[in-house]
């Protein structure tokens, strides 16, 4: 019984953890919280809708398809709504975001309009024993294909050149400069794989519940990034880490009865933390950049 | 190589830089010396392209660079070594060097110069794996200068290189900086450290609120007897 919640728990987990790398990585470069990132995880469950109803793909071609449609979205925001900000204040990009996730939300709701439309079968419902537990395809395939995304973000942010990049501006965006890192570059880039994670978890989600609708991406955006910082904003270990403590967390606190208060679990968690350690789990100690 | 002229700075309505001319020629070390708060790092970071001049024109090696971006002027072979280091303190040693080199795509070459650094700095190569937060602030010096070597610099603007650290150090930092001149780097050096700049330099100029208010040859300037009231204690 408990083994069997903590499993659910891990994969409800694994997808918040898939949306909060986009809001941890975001702010680490350029300290805005992108408050349009739940509407790119649901444009992402849209696109994936559209591919498999439509163009009759299967699920890998239609989570590519939903990855690659979002990177060029988060990448265009950056360009239009807040790259033009970035000398401004601190509040002028984070409303500007704002505006983003409320256009989007409302250009969904013209298009789809606003009732919850269901995933079309793409993949079958078949459960698999594990001795005690009990665990579907579809489980299977998030836990999978959150692993492998997450290691290969992981791979690129340790080994790769732009990660590095990446690592440098979120420490010093100057100096990063100094060193010929073309820092436009790298925070386009991280838009890029911020909303391709976004986009893998909004097709995962819409096919485990079943459900894709414009407004999902307003408590599933608001839950993760409530992981990314228990997990401590800015650490990319730290959002895979909040994300799974809230997923099991909320799932142990509705098999313990507190289903009506499934949605305050993550707030009370993260309110207890902070009080604990300011910074999050895996937060660093607060430096001022100058 | 390097001509600033008439260059204006203003940070909003704070005019920092009100018409600073200055040239470096090849080969040499030029400082900069002046008081806290008087334009030096805005000097330097102006040259570098982290701000932008509200007016003037700067040139290297004959190109105007004035507005272009950092990274391209960087290409160019002009970096900084930046005031309070400002290595990647969360990164290896090793890490913030390979940083240095980010525009080369040569692995050999980039190898190469790392190996360079590490024989101009031991200390280095024997703290490789370690966190740069790790070091101390010797060593921190040691490593921001050695990053900004990675790239092969033509022209090496160093902004105080000497704050916070003992005596000691000041004299191993500047006398690599010798070094480092002596073996074809032009060096702009900013200080506040006027005496230790001066006996290294070539020439000098003085700041005061935005504007440069002496310049000359530095065995002058270090006679003479402004430079020796305001910044030499007596
Ligand atoms: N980012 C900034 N915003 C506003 N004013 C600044 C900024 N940086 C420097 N200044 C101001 O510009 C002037 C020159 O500063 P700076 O170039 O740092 O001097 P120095 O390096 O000689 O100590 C100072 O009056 C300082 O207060
Ligand atoms: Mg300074």
């Amino acid at each position: 019984m408990l083994s069997q919640q903590l499993l659910n728990g891990i994969t409800l987990g694994a997808t918040y953890a898939l949306i909060a790398l986009g809001y941890t990585m975001v702010y680490g470069i350029i300290q805005l919280i992108n408050f349009a990132h739940g509407e790119i995880y649901m444009v992402g469950a849209f696109v994936g809708v559209l591919m498999v109803s439509v163009f009759q793909q299967g699920l890998l071609v239609s989570l590519v398809a939903a990855m690659l449609a979002c990177m060029i979205m988060g990448v265009t925001i950056e360009r239009i709504a807040y790259r033009p900000l970035r000398r401004s204040t601190r509040l002028a990009p984070l409303i500007s975001a704002i505006g983003v996730s409320i256009f989007l939300q409302t250009l969904m709701t013209k298009i789809k309009g606003p009732q919850p439309v269901a995933f079309p079968p793409v993949i079958n419902d078949a459960l698999y024993k594990l001795g005690p537990v009990e665990i579907s395809k579809v489980q299977i395939i998030i836990l999978i294909v959150a692993s492998l995304l997450m290691a290969g973000l992981h791979f690129i942010v340790k080994y790769v050149k732009i990660g590095k990049a990446m690592r440098a501006a979120s420490e010093d965006y100057d100096t990063a400069a100094l060193m010929g890192i073309n820092v436009n570059r790298v925070i386009s880039f991280t838009f890029a794989i911020g909303s391709a994670l976004a986009a893998a978890g909004g097709v995962l989600v819409g096919i485990y519940f079943n459900s894709v609708s414009p407004f999902m991406g307003v408590l599933a955006g608001l839950k993760a990034f409530c992981a990314a910082v228990l997990g401590g904003i800015g650490s990319i270990p730290g959002a895979m880490l909040g994300g799974l403590f809230l997923g099991v967390a909320e799932t142990l606190g509705v098999a313990g009865g507190f289903d009506l208060y499934k949605d305050a679990i993550a707030f009370t968690l993260l309110i207890i933390v902070l009080l604990f350690r300011p910074t999050g789990l895996l937060g660093r100690p607060i430096q001022r950049k100058v | 190589m390097l001509k600033v002229e008439d260059v204006h700075v203003y940070y909003g309505a704070i005019h920092a830089i009100k018409g600073i001319s200055l040239e470096v020629p090849q080969g040499q070390i030029v400082t900069l010396i002046g008081a806290n708060g008087a334009g030096k790092t805005s000097t330097l970071n102006t040259i570098c392209g982290l701000i932008k001049p509200k007016s003037g024109r700067i040139t290297f090696e004959g190109k105007d660079i004035t507005g272009m971006a950092t990274p391209e002027i960087v290409k160019m072979g002009l970096t900084q070594v930046p005031e309070g280091r400002r290595i990647f303190a969360n990164m290896p040693v090793y890490e913030n060097l390979e940083l240095g080199a980010f525009l080369n795509k040569n692995k050999k070459e980039v190898a190469e110069a790392m190996e360079n650094v590490y024989t101009r700095f031991p200390r280095l190569r024997e703290r490789k794996n370690q966190l740069a937060g790790s070091l101390s602030g010797g060593e921190q010096q040691m490593l921001a200068m050695g990053r900004a070597l990675m790239s092969k610099p033509r022209l090496l603007l160093l902004d105080e290189p000497s704050m916070g650290l003992s005596p000691i150090l000041v004299k191993e930092i500047f006398s690599i900086i010798k070094e480092l001149n002596e073996q074809g780097t032009t060096i702009l050096l900013v200080e506040q450290n006027a005496k230790m700049a001066l006996s290294i330099a070539h020439r000098g100029y003085v700041v005061e609120t935005g504007r440069i208010v002496l310049a000359g040859d530095a065995k002058e300037l270090l006679e003479s007897p402004e430079v020796k009231r305001a910044y030499l204690g007596g």
